[in-house]
């Protein structure tokens, strides 16, 4: 269980890093194409950041309002909070707000900017069809979520992306727009500079790799976020439960979009079980890895 | 003149990270005291319950003279324990007594129907998930604590600014049986 946690992390810096070298890549190819690569890329990196951190500041609130949570009320969902304060006990953290969302279908989601400003929400689909230890796995695994600053690594990697497609939009219509004239002297010389049409390649390909590169750090954080659920409450077979009963119900999630589809434990998106020689270009777009897999890793443990 | 200033600065870093490491040491240890106080908590709010409880079944069932002493007595002895193993016992006492009050309003329909009782059942389980959850928190941090104690950096200083290696809580034998519930 520990050597797991420790391997998703590594993984999660692994594809951090990956981002921070892309990046550096595509400033690269801006600097052979129009010159302005480095001032360009902090530029973007610094428009990029700011609109990401708006959004990460206020992450609960937006997350909670696009979804139509109400706060639960404690008395009234006494096993709930029960179930959240003593999983705070295991794990050391503050005590988050809780909400209901009115949606037959079973699901759950955690968000805030840090332990301290965090909310969980719960649809009532979820609190009809689970019973108390598999309740207490889905919200172990959203704690985890909390726990591990998920919110926090998924800010860095849309900031990355965002950065990454601004650079790419805006170097591409320089270069069209100037007619091949560059800052740089020598520049007459780089219509036939070979390095010239790599870079160019890696500005049209560079905002697609940022992306499959987000949905990868997703689906590593959602791993170790079972994982790490597992550690807290040290009884595998009731997240294994959930999760099953979970694959098994085909009620869509009304109250989600694609905008907050990867806050949630399990896609709210309907997917399609895809045969044929594509599919697996089509698992990289996952936010969640497939619950098969997430159910198969947690009986390794 | 060079060599001096490197001498220095070499002594400054090495006195600021054994300063860190025995602040470090410092940390873990309270977070082990804090964890241990909290399991406590959490036995006393067990405790506290118990007399709700006994009052709402003695309502529907007050004949039953032996389950709700066992209760009665469990909760005493809980109360009163002040060693570690007496408290371990008394745990035990508990545990066994609960399962079997509860196993037993399974014959009195209007008692399994009052509001009061199912949630004062609901309080008691998750308080009894709490009180795991305060020793699982508290091995936790002993795992922690005796981990920096023993890791090298810190085994050289650890004994002599006496940190010393905490222990486990451990479950005993006896206790480990379920309690028999006979119907």
């Amino acid at each position: 269980m520990y050597e797991q946690i420790a391997s998703n992390k590594r993984r999660s810096v692994a594809l951090i890093a990956g981002f921070v070298l892309l990046l550096g890549l595509v400033g690269v190819a801006i600097n052979q194409l129009i010159g302005y690569g480095a001032v360009g890329v902090v530029i973007a990196f610094a428009i990029a950041a700011a609109l990401a951190v708006g959004s990460y500041w206020k992450s609960d609130a937006i997350a909670l309002a696009v979804s139509r949570a109400r706060p639960a009320d404690p008395q009234q969902y006494r096993r709930l909070y029960n179930l959240v304060e003593g999983l705070c006990i295991a794990s050391g953290l503050p005590q988050p707000k809780i909400y209901i969302i009115e949606d037959p279908a079973p699901n759950a989601f955690a968000t805030g900017r840090n332990p301290q400003h965090a909310a969980v929400a719960v649809t009532s689909g979820l609190l009809e069809k689970l019973n108390r230890v598999e309740l207490e796995g889905v919200l172990a695994h959203e704690l985890s979520h909390i726990k591990n600053y998920d919110v926090l690594v998924s800010t860095l990697a849309v900031t990355m992306v965002g950065a990454m497609a601004m650079l790419a939009d805006i170097t591409i219509r320089m270069m069209w727009w100037n007619g091949g004239r560059t800052r740089r002297d020598g520049d007459q010389q780089d219509r036939n500079n070979p390095l010239a049409f790599v870079g160019f390649a890696i500005l049209l390909i560079a905002p697609v790799v940022a992306k499959l590169l987000q949905f990868a750090v997703s689906r590593r954080r959602e791993s170790l976020a079972d994982v790490s659920a597992v550690h807290m409450t040290r009884y595998p077979p009731g997240l294994i439960s959930a999760l099953e009963k979970l694959r098994d119900d085909s009620t869509v999630t009304h109250s989600a979009s694609r905008a907050t589809a990867h806050l949630w434990i399990e896609a709210p998106v309907p997917r399609q079980v895809e045969e044929g020689k594509l599919s697996w270009l089509n698992r990289l777009f996952d936010t969640h890895p497939p619950l098969e897999e997430r159910i198969a890793a947690l009986r390794e443990l | 003149m060079v060599f001096v200033w490197i001498i220095i600065i070499l002594v400054v870093l090495a006195v600021l990270y054994a300063v860190g490491l025995r602040n470090g040491l410092v940390r873990n240890r309270n977070r082990v005291e804090n964890a241990w106080a909290q399991i406590d908590v959490q036995l006393k709010r067990r405790a506290d319950l118990i007399p709700n409880l006994l009052e709402t079944v003695k309502g529907y069932a007050a004949h039953e003279r032996e389950t709700l002493d066992a209760v009665v007595n469990a909760r005493n002895a809980a109360v009163s324990a002040n060693t570690p193993a007496a408290a371990s016992a008394a745990d035990a006492q508990m545990t066994g007594a609960l399962g079997r009050l509860f196993a037993l309003s399974e014959a009195y329909p209007d008692l399994k129907a009052n509001q009061n009782f199912l949630a004062l059942q609901e309080e008691l389980t998750a308080t009894e998930d709490k009180v795991g959850y305060a020793r699982q928190a508290y091995n936790d941090s002993v795992t922690t604590y005796n981990t920096k104690i023993q890791q090298f950096p810190g085994s050289i200083f650890a004994s002599r600014m006496g940190f010393v290696a905490r222990e486990y809580f451990h479950v005993d034998e006896a206790a480990k049986a379920a309690p028999k519930i006979q119907f």
